[in-house]
């Protein structure tokens, strides 16, 4: 790790402003991603800001159509939470299946989503769920936050705040780990809401996505069949040591049907 | 800080030192150059393998900080001394390496190929050795006459260690005395020391202390002296400072020495009633980019010598051919060619069961040795053994009548079980030093032990052999407290510091309890030897009168005694004492050299069940009935196997080092592409054991420190490939792969 500076920020006001000021400056939320790699020296930030102590990032609050969770709420807060559970159960679910306790207990849902890494699971359920990601400039819809690899809406010196989570009628989250890093080789998150079936596809491609013709097929019928013949093709999924474009389209399939399951319960 | 290279395979044009050596705090920087000039040779390799012409095996340089050329990613190019370890790291980054970047090579099968790029000049083919042991001839007459063949081609998968502890070295020069101290992570600091002084640096061996405490891990791969090592002893004479290096776990995945990387093609001839009748194995090592200490040893004498197996095999014939390739070098890793023998044999008999259509355990039962002393036809004496009972032991605790039942259940569920054995045998307690020095060993295998009693009646006891997590304080102690009859909290045990302890071979192979602990038990005995003569002194008895039981010497048929503690106070106020017939003092050494190596064995069963879906395995049974001969104690050797399981199930299952093809690179250098097992990955495992005494050595015992990992993997490919009903599964059996070999057997 290089020497850095770290600032601890009072406010969101007082984190965006530091982070403006500094064009080579990082936001820091739970460093699940962001301290590995500046240990491998792989990332040199010249300061960090400490989002840490902004109380008004952290807490979970529901109101019978909507969970808002707070950008610096952490993924074991998550996990244990009878609103989440109660609400969406699948949303808490998913965040006791992201990496190991001590991850979980450092690890906040604003950290994953604005990092978007490909293989990770908030994603999908930010995507699935139809979710409203709340910065300290705008309201962004889930469809235009994830980008591509790595890439979010977010502007420079813009923070997640909270994302605010449609309570679905019934939602499941189905995820085949990678068995070293325990990331998602394939995750799939199903949805039926308000506005319909949604199917959000996450660790098969650069960048989290959804499915229409399994989000169809469910439309006319919510089972596990609707989608089991729905094969997606290989071309364009990733491709590493661990799995293949053509294993993960199977595995889409197959973690489809098993997240409808879940969500029929 | 060492600067490694970046390239698999690379010429050196130029090292540029000049910005790195102005960097904040450094104290000096060195390369290969340096070393050259200051007279420092190449590390040795340990084992001289003469091939099938009678020449010796093709020995290249190993130089500890690359010369001239860079020959696996990770290789040493120039090191670092600073202040501080983040000093050095950010000088590192500005030293200049002027790479000329040449093909690199990274399996055994492309390094053989015609046109192969050649990694030392020495070795213009890439081949180390081509070495065999059996008759070949008489092989080949056996498999025409078979009426079965059952042939198997497959890959013995690399691992990379990964002991918890990273390798780490102190070297401290004190001007005072000259002399060297090396605190290091190593599980032989005696040999460590004799390699490094005699053939490397050329410094007298009492002048170094090599110091090797509590160590956390090592499976093998701390058994080397490796580079690092060397040049923070030597440097720290240049600098006049102690010098610290402590590898980041990157550096562990691409400096450590790995294990394993067979590719084999193994056929077994048997009668029309199964039995066998020859076995031949062709197989490919891969040694990597140098020869480490013992690596010429590993894919030879001991894998050749285990493919008897449990079995009475008249014919086996191995041929072995040994490859350079640009990859860090491969050393012996837990169970080291016995694994790799296991494997081959297992994966043979099973398979053959199959397509003969007879049950796989009753095959084995018909092949399996019955009397003892068994000479097999690969060199090996087994002492004894009791492969029926262990095998029986295994079909019962695992249930192995009701698996068809559970066969339903699970399809019932969409799920395919199935059910693996593995009947392993090893050859532990490593060696006579005249077979092993014949064979090619240029070391001596003994283990040396010293009994210190205290005037007060307590014990220190120094061993040769090192405790890296074995939990030898506790196991020598019982030994000694037992046999002295005093209580354990009586007796402690020190190794690992050349000061302290008169010599040692250090631990390995499964070897401390059986080699080191009879050492200590031949000074315990001379210890009461003397004992007795002070007894009988004090008692005015006839020494041949005196006995001694429960930690008292008595005289028998009287009522006369003295406590131990009372005659080892009289040996240090030797007031009165038979002075002019012995010396005070009560502390014994002695050297053992086994007269035979040890063959624990056991039996294996595993169940598994995979999701025909997704190709995911699950363990949902293993049994393990493993013979060690006595067991001392039975927690620790309980955990041994736990340990040693878990790391075969790694190997089956998980883990499986990949180098990139065409670059050289390593692919899985962190824990997040190299999959090892967890607690979840492995079964809540069913053990027990039977007793064979080894009949070579006081203590009956075997060793127990690699059974595991020698016989799960085995076990597992079996079970996978019974549940999907296809021949060959590879190693790691991921997901991916079970999913395609279930498919393609749809297709076919």
């Amino acid at each position: 790790m290089y020497a850095f500076d770290y600032q601890k920020a009072k406010s969101v006001a007082d984190a965006a402003a530091a982070l403006a000021k500094n064009p080579d400056a990082k936001a820091l939320a739970g460093g699940q991603s962001l301290i590995a790699a500046m240990k491998l020296r792989l990332a040199a930030p010249q300061a960090l800001v400490d989002l840490g102590s902004i109380a008004e990032l952290r807490g979970i609050k529901a109101d019978g159509k909507h969970l808002v969770i707070g950008a610096m709420t952490r993924h074991s807060e998550v996990v244990f939470s009878g609103d989440v559970k109660k609400a969406i159960p699948a949303l808490a679910h998913l965040a006791g299946e992201i990496g190991d306790r001590m991850v979980r207990n450092m690890g906040t849902l604003g950290g994953s989503i604005a990092h978007n890494d490909p293989a990770a699971d908030y994603p999908a359920a930010v995507l699935g769920l139809g979710a409203t990601v709340e910065t300290n400039k705008r309201k962004v819809a889930a469809d235009d936050f994830f980008k591509g690899i790595y890439e979010t809406a977010l502007e420079p010196g813009e923070l997640v705040t909270s994302v605010s989570f449609p309570i679905p009628k019934r939602a499941g989250y189905v995820k085949f780990k990678q068995p070293a890093s325990r990331f998602a080789l394939v995750g799939v998150f199903v949805a039926e809401t308000g506005s319909g079936v949604r199917v959000a596809v996450t660790g098969a491609s650069p960048c989290v996505f959804r499915v229409p013709e399994m989000e169809k097929a469910l439309a006319s019928k919510f089972a596990p069949e609707s989608v089991a013949n729905i094969k997606l093709p290989a071309k364009g999924l990733n491709s590493d040591i661990h799995a293949s474009p053509e294993y993960r389209a199977h595995l889409v399939t197959v973690m489809a049907k098993r997240a409808v399951q879940a969500a029929l319960g | 800080m060492f600067v490694r290279s970046p390239h698999a395979h690379a010429r050196i044009r130029k090292v540029d030192l000049a910005k790195a050596a102005k960097a904040p705090g450094v104290l000096a920087v060195y390369t290969g150059e340096d070393i050259a000039k200051a007279g420092i040779n190449g590390l040795p390799c340990g084992w001289l393998i003469t091939d099938v012409n009678g020449q010796p095996m093709k020995e290249p340089p190993y130089p500890v900080l690359a010369q001239g050329k860079a020959r696996y990613v990770g290789d040493r190019v120039a090191v670092v001394i600073a202040e501080t370890y983040n000093q050095a790291k950010d000088a590192a980054e500005r030293v200049e390496v002027d790479y000329e970047v040449l093909p690199a090579v990274v399996d055994a099968a492309a390094a053989r190929k015609q046109g192969a790029p050649a990694i030392h000049d020495i070795a213009p083919d890439n081949t180390c050795y081509v070495w065999a042991l059996g008759d070949k001839a008489k092989v080949d007459d056996a498999f025409k006459a078979a009426a079965h063949v059952t042939k198997l081609e497959f890959v013995n998968n690399r691992l990379i260690p990964n002991a918890i502890e990273p390798r780490s070295a102190i070297g401290a020069y004190s001007r005072a005395d000259d002399n060297y101290t090396l605190y290091v992570t190593s599980q032989n600091p005696h040999v460590e020391r004799l390699l490094m002084t005699a053939f490397v640096l050329g410094l007298p061996e009492h002048k170094v202390r090599v110091v090797a405490p509590d160590v956390g891990g090592g499976f093998g791969s701390k058994i080397y002296l490796y580079g690092e090592d060397v040049v923070v002893t030597w440097a720290s004479r240049q600098v006049n400072r102690p010098i610290k290096w402590t590898a980041e776990r990157v550096e562990s995945f691409m400096s450590d020495a790995h294990g394993r990387d067979h590719v084999t093609t193994a056929e077994l001839a048997l009668d029309k009633d199964g039995k066998f009748l020859a076995m031949r194995v062709h197989t490919a090592a891969n040694l990597g980019a140098y020869l480490s200490t013992f690596a010429s040893c590993i894919p030879t004498i001991l894998y050749a010598t285990l493919l008897a197996g449990q079995y009475t095999t008249p014919q086996i014939y191995c041929e072995v051919t040994a490859v350079f390739t640009n990859t860090a070098p491969v050393d012996a890793y837990r169970g080291a060619g016995r694994p790799e023998a296991t494997y081959v044999v297992e994966r043979l008999v099973e398979t053959a069961a199959r397509e003969m259509k007879i049950d796989p355990a009753e095959i084995r039962r018909r092949n399996f040795i019955k009397s003892f002393p068994y000479q097999t036809p690969v060199a090996l004496m087994y002492d004894t053994g009791d492969y029926q009972a262990t095998l029986d032991a295994a079909l019962k605790l695992g249930d192995v009548a009701g698996f068809a039942k559970r066969k339903e259940e699970a399809a019932k569920r969409g799920r395919l079980r199935g059910l693996g054995y593995s009947c392993y045998i090893e050859a532990c307690g490593i060696a006579p030093s005249n077979v092993a020095g014949a064979l090619g060993a240029r070391a001596g295998l003994f283990e040396a032990g010293e009994v210190r009693v205290h005037p007060t009646g307590k014990v220190t006891v120094f061993t040769g052999s090192h405790s890296h997590g074995q939990g030898h304080e506790t196991t020598f102690a019982q030994v000694v407290a037992s046999r002295l009859g005093i209580p354990v909290e009586d007796v402690d045990i020190v190794h690992g510091d050349t000061s302290k302890i008169l010599f040692g071979m250090g631990t390995y192979g499964s070897r401390s309890l059986a080699v080191g602990g009879t050492a200590i038990v031949k000074a315990v005995d001379k210890v009461i030897a003397k004992g007795r003569k002070i007894a009988a002194h004090l008692m005015e008895a006839a020494e041949a009168d005196v006995e001694f039981a429960e930690g008292v010497f008595k005289v028998s048929g009287t009522d006369k005694q003295v406590p131990f503690a009372q005659v080892a106070l009289t040996a240090y106020v030797p007031h009165n004492y038979p002075l002019d017939k012995l010396e005070p003092g009560l502390n014994e050494n002695a050297f053992y050299d086994p007269t035979n190596f040890t063959f624990p064995a056991g039996s294996y069963v595993c169940e598994v069940e995979v999701d025909p879906e997704t190709g995911r395995t699950t363990i949902e049974s293993f049994v393990a009935v493993d013979d060690f001969g006595k067991v001392i104690n039975p927690m620790i050797v309980a955990g041994q196997v736990h340990g040693g399981l878990t790391q075969g199930i790694g190997q089956a299952l998980l883990e499986g080092c990949r180098y990139d093809p065409e670059t050289g690179q390593l692919v899985t250098g962190t824990m997040s592409d190299y999959c090892l097992p967890r607690a979840g990955d492995v079964p809540s495992f069913r053990l027990d054991t039977r007793e064979t005494p080894c009949t070579h050595n006081p203590l009956g015992v075997k060793g127990c420190g690699e059974a595991g990992a020698i016989g799960a993997p085995a076990a597992l490919i079996n079970a996978i490939t019974d549940a999907i009903g296809v021949r060959e599964v590879p190693m790691p059996a991921t997901a991916e792969t079970v999913w395609r070999a279930l498919a393609s057997q749809k297709a076919a």
